[in-house]
């Protein structure tokens, strides 16, 4: 049973992403290898423009990796058909539903969208998790309310219900605590802790809150230049992998407490 | 919140409404006939005056059943674009369709002189107007779809549409700046749009046209709420979003551009039936809007049509000023009551 625990679900092998033109390819980030565990928490790190959402949206399939691959479930991503894809991954974009006239319920529902019939009804079975995804992130007040009419805060919620509502092993978040006050940045990542923990979901994301992450998260994948590393994140603090992550004259990494300090 | 059964009663209401509207498109006009007529016809037992059923026959009954296709379909077609460009002032013809019929009926008119004499007049037949239009419409579409295949950005495809609408609006107006004051005039006519004049064959083929794009829409209705979340998520729950961008913009240049040939370009209506049902149901999703939509477009263009035929006058005014005059107002309220436009 140890290791049906231990079964990895989420693979790179020697993955390069970045973008193919005509010119060449312009490569973003390269060397990255991982393996994620079920029902495990991830978070990425990285400074701005290392690549941290190319490389989820090479993991989402939206777009092809350069080099190497991914193995989802041991299986290639490239053998999933979109629609295969959707029932194994959901994800939480930075961006807002194009439609703010949606209420939430119906967001949320839309998650259900892989299991519906070609008219998009709810059966009994999508209701249900459509309440269990409503209840988990403490949204069923809001459900008749447009999107235009929330928060940030209640905005990411409801986002992180309609993945939810997907009813996928893995979920894949770009940067859910921007724009975020401190409370809901705590608030998002236990929720995403509660889920990994406790309803088995594997969670990756990538964030700029690298010391609540250190505090949280079961592993990190650290990004910096030409190389990444991934480990439990106290192995990567005595490896000494944050200190390189920014300028030393501007910001220095503190080991011991876990935080950033500003040179003064 | 509203229910499956108030959505029933809505749409209900909204059909007994486009039913007295349609009645009493069909007993106006510059002759007056009474509605005990009408019903008589319809039922089999002729009118008192033989000229009373031919009208009826041969010239209203067609007239508003165009009227009620080329509302329905129209206003489905801006709702298809507004949801597909994610843009609230998306209606049918910025994918350049009307400036494309346009063209195709400048050039025939316009060009017609080239040609000269009997050749000339025989060019200018109501059906080589419809086939031109047509050609036309069809032509931009296949231009447009051949970019949808090669851009991904659909924001991109808006832009190229407006792009193909202005260089034919350039064209036609160096061909008329070349052509007679006659030829003119014709074109002029029909850019104002005409509901009228329709043989039942041209009913026919319209009908054909509307229940295709219909068919269209209902089928993609589950993509087109996926596309509410935006491209990134809607491809994240397994839409293929190059097929359902095709598939949305054939139907509505079937149900926009068989429009256009048969009736002229017609403003507004595309682009404000779907923001006004979005008042009165606050629901996003297409299931719903489509029929409301239809319904709420066949009803508007009905009233349209009753009041440019000016009701006890020999009159009638063009219809595409009319529903311009009824639309932007419209559309400006909406704009002033909510600051915003949603879609």
């Amino acid at each position: 049973m140890v290791t049906e625990e231990k079964h990895t679900i989420l693979e790179a092998r020697n993955l390069t992403v970045g973008y193919s033109n005509k010119k060449g390819d312009s490569v973003i980030g390269k060397n990255i290898n991982f393996s994620i565990s079920k029902g495990e928490l991830v978070g990425l790190v990285g400074a701005n423009g290392i690549g941290k959402s190319t490389l989820l949206r090479s993991l989402t399939g939206m777009q092809t990796p350069l080099n190497g691959e991914v193995f989802l479930n041991r299986k290639n991503l490239v053998e999933y058909s979109s629609f295969q894809l959707a029932t194994h991954l959901s994800v939480v974009l930075t961006e807002a539903p194009a439609s703010k006239n949606l209420s939430v319920l119906e967001m949320i529902s839309l998650g259900r969208q892989p299991y519906t019939n070609w008219m998009g009804s709810l059966s009994e079975e999508d209701k249900k998790a459509v309440n269990t995804a409503l209840k988990a992130t403490e949204t069923a007040s809001l459900a008749h309310r447009k999107c235009f009419e929330l928060s940030d805060g209640q905005m990411q919620r409801v986002a992180i219900a309609r993945a939810l509502a997907q009813d996928t092993p893995i979920i894949i978040l770009d940067e859910p605590t921007t724009h975020l006050d401190i409370y809901h940045r705590a608030y998002v990542l236990k929720l995403l802790k509660k889920l990994a923990s406790e309803s088995k979901k594997t969670i990756f994301f990538s964030t700029h809150e690298i010391d609540l992450a250190i505090q949280l998260t079961d592993k990190m994948l650290v990004m910096a230049k030409d190389k990444t590393y991934f480990d439990e994140p106290c192995k990567l603090i005595e490896a000494g992998r944050f200190d390189t992550l920014f300028p030393k004259e501007t910001i220095d990494f503190d080991g011991k407490t876990g935080r950033f300090i500003i040179k003064k | 919140m509203q229910t499956a059964q108030t959505y029933r009663t809505h749409f209900i209401v909204l059909f007994l409404m486009l039913l007295v509207a349609f009645l009493v498109n069909l007993s106006m006009g510059s002759v007056s006939i009474p509605l005990g007529e009408i019903v008589s016809v319809f039922l089999g037992n002729g009118a008192s005056k033989e000229t009373w059923r031919y009208i009826l026959i041969d010239y209203r009954l067609p007239k508003a059943i165009t009227a009620m296709l080329a509302g329905g379909g129209l206003a489905i077609s801006g709702l298809l674009m507004q949801t597909l460009f994610r843009n609230p002032l998306a209606g049918p013809f910025v994918l350049g369709l009307s400036s494309g019929a346009s063209l195709g009926v400048a050039i025939l008119i316009l060009g017609a002189s080239a040609f000269g004499g009997f050749f000339g007049t025989m060019l200018l037949s109501q059906w080589s107007l419809v086939i031109a239009a047509g050609l036309g419409s069809f032509l931009v579409l296949m231009a447009v779809l051949a970019v949808t295949f090669r851009i991904k950005d659909t924001m991109a495809i808006l832009i190229i549409g407006l792009m193909f609408g202005s260089v034919t609006t350039a064209v036609v107006s160096v061909l008329s700046y070349f052509s007679n004051a006659e030829q003119l005039q014709q074109y002029i006519f029909w850019s104002f749009g005409s509901l009228g004049n329709q043989s039942w064959q041209g009913v026919l083929i319209l009908s054909i046209c509307f229940v295709m794009g219909l068919l269209l829409s209902i089928a993609s209705s589950k993509s087109l709420n996926a596309l509410l979340l935006g491209e990134n998520y809607a491809k994240s729950m397994g839409l293929h979003i190059k097929r359902t961008t095709f598939i949305i913009i054939l139907a509505t240049s079937i149900l926009a551009g068989g429009i256009t040939a048969f009736v002229g370009p017609i403003a507004f209506v595309g682009l404000a039936v779907p923001h006004l049902v979005r008042q009165f149901y606050k629901t996003s999703n297409h299931l719903v809007l489509l029929p409301a939509v239809l319904l709420c477009g066949s009803l508007l263009m009905l009233i349209c049509d009753t009041v440019a035929q000016l009701p006890f006058s020999e009159f009638t005014l063009p219809i595409n000023a009319i529903t311009s005059l009824i639309g932007a107002p419209v559309v400006i309220w909406l704009l002033v009551r909510k600051r915003k436009l949603f879609f």
